[in-house]
């Protein structure tokens, strides 16, 4: 209940902070915020096509970010593990025409779930064999595949007309089918019930069990439980790195259909929002992703309908991973503001 | 074609190129060897782009450099307040410093030149020739005849080095950031050079923004640091967090950013973008020890 407690209070923080900052820059808040609302959950279009549709890959990356969080792994990299998803998918896409519908679906995914993979694997087997932290080697790996994207939509993928750069459409039968009148794709579905499974992982196997006490704590994991931590640790980014593939395999088969640059808006980063902001719990992430995706789509209609720069939304999302972030600080800093919030609000418990 | 022109090209736009660069690397060096890795170096960055920008239009180009140290260093003492006061996860308060300052910038430069954003003009810092220097062959145009954000990082190596290896306050530094239990028992003020380290690192980012905009592009756009500021956090790891290696690093991505465009005035067909992941492959193979070895100060991100 406390983490849901904090999650509300970081998303009002945010949007009170973007309220005051544009009335203080001379903006029409109160229009901006009534845009932002009417582009997110306005009608049920704007809900399914915008919001939802936004909120795919954002769920898919943020369980993805939760699983390697969780087994104490920062996987700073699903940008690029994203990327790599994407163009696997385009390249399975491509050759899948005259395929039945779920093969040619199917295989897509997995070649976007095994790039992904592959994309982290280098980062693990850095780690585990020279100890190469993580943060730097997913992080620089990011930049790597924007490269590779650009040679792939310049070369290898580049439409046959050679005009524009980007890649042919994919075949119909590995497109992921509609779900209702709108631009809602099955992949929600996906998302969904990648969430029920993670859930059911976490909080009923002994796997689960693993990774949280290897995430809180590896030595005392080691000693007390005889848990091979490093191992732990590893198999949770390359599954991390797997489902931010498939996201990526995601957006392909079911938005754009085709492979450009700047395919994402950054969705590896606001994943890492998104995991936070769930607490790491797959259902919560599940709510963040959607939050995250009504806060995209409605940053478009703030710019169209209001004029205020799209971008500002970042702010939000900024507080949002702070407050987040603070929820959960350890003691030591010159700030102790846990524990001032503990004996502010629970004196009882003030010793724990 | 002249071959020695096109070098001396080359080596310039290679310098140019690497000055932000060096600059945004050489603070987070400071910043890095006090024990904290400040993922929010892009945005500062981008801070110190949009304040050079605003403070060379109303003031000139150098009050736009003192605008841009100035909000390199707020958005800093924003994320020491968290990350080491409140001991926050350096990590992730720095991607979201990052993602706070890339919607900051955006709004703030819509609101003060439009939605088109208006191809303005802006005063610019000029090259400055060194008499002399600059008439050596090949290396003088490169190294000696380049806006003052070129000297201004140069400057710095030595003096960083110097304070680092040099001075009780650079050993205390070292000492908070390879053992901050040990060092605090030992009486340093281990948050206070902390705090100070990030903010300082903070003030380089910005002066690396300004440079970026006054020295080289000559404009602002959203979101123009591109990846810089990580692009000087792996230079740090690259060159060992040490001022003269970090030099030779950011001259590396200097070199594959200019080689790029070369390749592509020369109008060869090669697939330039393959040049652009070098120099991060490189850094990946340091990191496993393949170019000499690395060691990272021992209580970094804790």
């Amino acid at each position: 209940m406390r983490a849901i407690g904090w999650a509300v209070a970081a998303v009002a923080l945010g949007l009170a902070v973007l309220f005051v900052g544009l009335e203080a820059a001379g903006f029409d808040a109160v229009a901006g915020l009534g845009a932002l609302w009417m582009g997110a959950f306005g009608s049920w279009d704007a809900f399914t096509s915008s919001t939802l549709v936004r909120a795919v890959p954002l769920i898919l990356i943020g369980l993805g970010i939760s699983v390697a969080f969780r087994g104490g792994a920062l996987n700073i990299g699903a940008e690029g593990q994203f990327y790599a998803g994407a163009i696997a998918a385009t390249w399975a896409g491509l050759h899948l025409a005259g395929q039945p519908g779920p093969v040619a679906v199917g295989a897509l995914l997995l070649a976007a779930a095994v790039a992904g993979l592959c994309w982290v694997a280098l980062p693990v087997w850095l780690k585990l064999r020279f100890g190469v932290i993580e943060v730097i080697s997913t992080l620089l790996l990011n930049f790597v595949a924007l490269s590779l994207v650009s040679f792939m939509v310049q070369g290898p993928l580049q439409e046959r007309s050679r005009i524009y750069p980007q890649s042919e459409a994919i075949a119909e039968a590995a497109r992921l089918p509609m779900l209702t009148g709108s631009r809602l794709h099955a992949g929600l579905v996906l998302a969904l019930a990648g969430g029920l499974v993670l859930w059911f992982l976490f909080a009923r196997t002994l796997w689960g069990f693993r990774l949280r006490a290897v995430g809180m704590g590896p030595r005392a994991a080691e000693v007390s439980g005889r848990i091979d931590s490093q191992r732990v640790s590893a198999m949770a980014l390359l599954i991390s790195g797997a489902i931010a593939g498939v996201a990526g395999g995601v957006e392909v088969s079911g938005v754009s259909y085709a492979l450009f640059q700047n395919l994402s808006p950054g969705y590896g980063f606001t994943g890492i929002a998104v995991a936070l902001l769930g607490g790491l719990h797959p259902i919560g992430v599940v709510i963040a992703g959607i939050l995250f995706g009504a806060l995209e789509a409605g940053a478009g209609a703030m710019q169209r309908e209001a004029g205020i720069p799209a971008v500002a939304v970042y702010v939000v999302e900024a507080v949002v991973i702070i407050v987040a972030l603070l929820a959960t600080v350890p003691r030591g800093g010159w700030i102790s503001l846990r524990a001032v919030v503990r004996k502010r609000i629970a004196p009882g418990k003030a010793a724990g | 074609m002249d071959t020695e022109v096109l070098v001396a090209g080359f080596l310039a736009a290679s310098v140019r190129v690497a000055t932000p660069l060096l600059l945004a690397a050489t603070g987070e060096t400071i910043t890095e060897r006090s024990g904290v890795i400040n993922l929010g170096l892009e945005g500062m960055m981008l801070a110190g782009a949009l304040a050079a920008t605003l403070g060379a239009t109303a003031w000139g180009p150098w009050s736009g450099v003192t605008c841009a140290i100035g909000a390199g260093m707020l958005l800093a003492a924003v994320f020491a307040l968290l990350a080491v006061g409140a001991r926050a996860d350096q990590i992730i308060t720095g991607t979201a410093i990052t993602l706070a300052a890339v919607g900051l910038t955006g709004t703030i430069y819509r609101q003060a030149y439009g939605a088109g954003g208006a191809g303005l003009s802006i005063p610019t810092l000029t090259s400055i020739a060194i008499p002399g220097l600059s008439q050596i062959p090949v290396l003088g145009p490169a190294l000696f005849d380049q806006p003052a954000p070129t000297y201004l990082a140069l400057l710095a190596m030595p003096l960083v080095w110097w304070v680092l290896f040099r001075t009780r306050l650079g050993l205390a530094l070292r000492a908070t950031g390879e053992g901050a239990v040990m060092a605090r028992a030992a009486g340093v003020r281990t948050n206070l050079i902390r705090t100070g380290a990030t903010v300082i690192g903070g003030g380089f980012a910005g002066l690396a923004g300004a440079s970026l905009v006054l020295a080289q592009v000559g404009s602002f756009a959203e979101g123009m640091t591109a990846g810089r500021g990580y692009v000087a956090i792996a230079i740090v790891v690259l060159g060992r967090w040490h001022p003269g290696g970090i030099a030779l690093g950011a001259l590396l991505f200097g070199v594959a950013t200019a080689l790029q465009f070369l390749l592509q005035t020369l109008g060869l067909d090669t697939p330039y973008q393959l040049f652009l992941m070098l120099p991060y492959l490189l850094t990946l193979l340091a990191l496993a020890g393949a170019v000499g070895r690395v060691r990272a100060p021992a209580d970094l991100g804790r």
